[in-house]
């Protein structure tokens, strides 16, 4: 089992450990509802360190992730990120992932630790552009400072303004230590992903000039528990929950990220059939009045018939009430359909909504 | 980890506090602390008995769901109906405000098979 430079610190600081991919990772320090609400009123850190980093470096850099993702990475320029998923020739889901532009040459992925191997593996298999696919992921530490006051707390220890539009990352030095400063993150909130080499004092100078930092703002550590019911309040999949190699991104509702009008790319024949033929089934949102809590694998029903299952649910610490994300056949798929949550054998009322669940 | 002395408990970490023939339940400190935040106890509002070591509700944490399991047989005299409202009362006041259930007991000698405090605290630490 691997830890991450930040697992003396949590132990410290009495988290909660667990198991997660591979990784000795804190679940929560104190309480998830309360961590959750740090993040969402004024500014938490989490430690990220298992996602996966993985550069692609050479002149057809951009051809390689050109042909392994969906989205258009012509569009990006230096300094600039975009959210993407790579696919199998069938339109199946390999992973959801984050591509950095560092330089017209280079390139970095972010990928999920879960499917960091299994991605490094098959940026290998279609490496026919003769470029260098590197795993750095063992070197790098990621923390992700997210909430309204993350923007004041890293200025104070940044030796450049926080000048970034979304989905925008500059090297700048933390705690006076090099890293990428990416306006990015999991939660909705205004919010920076800072990747850094170095050794566990490294690390640990990072955190603490974080939290000293963030003292006024009553900065909370904050686990993976609430990393996940923020990152459901926004709607946002989760690969393994609600999109997987079984998934498209067409009916996981990811069309916007797959740029079917790009030149070739792996499963693109495959989306443009879903596309053209319509999803069978959809990725929706839903919520319910009902106190009892949506889990992954429960079914959803409608005029006592099972129509679909629900991926992801929670109970949302801002609403206080059941949400969920699950896969619907598409004829009942609209906003404003009223659908039940099976839960032990009870149907539960919920109602198909939008996203955002919860608006900033 | 806070266990009492006066209550026995089960290896599934309920509790039960005999008055008389009387028994409140509920879960032990530790369990609270191995849920996490607490969102909704799920017992029908119509249960009238429970039955030893069967499920006669579940409790609902943020990460997980766990069956709550009878200590003893008995009939239902109330349920903690603050629960509804405040289901935190459980991991806050595991002992005190957030007591789940009460019963009375049918069998007395069932009391037997349950743990004092030393032997929870023991199995705890095994």
């Amino acid at each position: 089992m691997k830890k991450t430079k930040f697992y003396s610190v949590h132990e410290k600081l009495g988290a909660k450990i667990v198991d997660f991919v591979g990784f000795k990772m804190p679940v929560q320090y104190t309480s998830i509802i309360a961590e959750h609400k740090a993040v969402r009123t004024s500014v938490g850190v989490f430690d990220v360190s298992h996602m996966g980093e993985i550069i692609i470096r050479g002149d057809k850099a951009l051809d390689l992730v050109q042909y392994l993702t969906v989205n258009d990475v012509s569009l990006l320029v230096d300094g600039r990120v975009q959210y993407s998923a790579m696919c199998y020739p069938n339109g199946g889901i390999v992973d959801d992932l984050l591509v950095y532009r560092m330089s017209q040459k280079e390139f970095m992925l972010v990928v999920n630790a879960s499917n960091k191997d299994k991605d490094y593996a098959r940026m290998k298999e279609n490496n026919t552009f003769g470029v260098d696919i590197i795993d750095e992921s063992d070197q790098y530490s990621l923390l992700a400072v997210q909430g309204p006051n993350s923007k004041d707390v890293i200025e104070k220890i940044c030796d450049r303004p926080l000048d970034l539009e979304y989905y925008h990352f500059f090297f700048a030095k933390v705690a006076g230590i090099d890293m990428i400063v990416s306006r990015t993150g999991y939660t909705g909130e205004l919010g920076y992903e800072l990747y850094f080499k170095g050794n566990e004092t490294d690390a640990e100078k990072v955190w603490n000039s974080l939290f000293e930092a963030g003292k006024f703002f009553d900065i909370q550590p904050v686990g993976l528990g609430a990393r996940d019911s923020l990152r459901l309040e926004m709607g946002f999949c989760l690969y393994g929950n609600d999109i997987d190699q079984t998934t498209n991104t067409i009916e996981a509702g990811l069309g916007w990220i797959t740029k079917l009008k790009k030149p070739n790319f792996i499963g693109k024949d495959a989306l443009i059939k879903v596309k053209e033929e319509g999803p069978k089934r959809k990725l929706v949102p839903m919520i319910s009045d009902g106190k009892a809590f949506p889990r992954h694998g429960y079914e959803l029903s409608l005029d006592g018939k099972v129509v679909g299952y629900i991926t992801s649910g929670t109970v949302s610490p801002i609403l206080d009430k059941a949400i969920a994300l699950g896969y619907v056949q598409s004829e009942f798929a609209k906003e404003g359909t009223r659908i039940n949550f099976l839960i032990r054998g009870k149907e539960i009322p919920a109602i198909i909504t939008k996203l955002p669940f919860v608006i900033n | 980890m806070n266990i009492p002395v006066n209550l026995k408990y089960t290896k599934d970490h309920e509790w039960i506090k005999i008055e008389g023939n009387v028994g409140t339940i509920g879960i032990s400190d530790y369990a609270q602390s191995e849920l996490g935040d607490i969102v909704y106890v799920d017992i029908n509002p119509e249960l009238t008995e429970i039955l030893l070591n069967e499920s006669f509700g579940t409790i609902e944490a943020v990460k997980t769901v766990s069956d709550l399991y009878a200590p003893v047989t008995g009939k239902v005299l109330e349920l903690n109906k603050r629960l509804n409202d405040e289901p935190q009362l459980i991991n806050t006041d595991p002992y005190g405000e957030g007591w789940i259930i009460k019963v009375e007991l049918t069998d007395l000698s069932q009391l037997n098979y349950l743990l004092d405090s030393e032997t929870y605290q023991a199995q705890l630490g095994g």
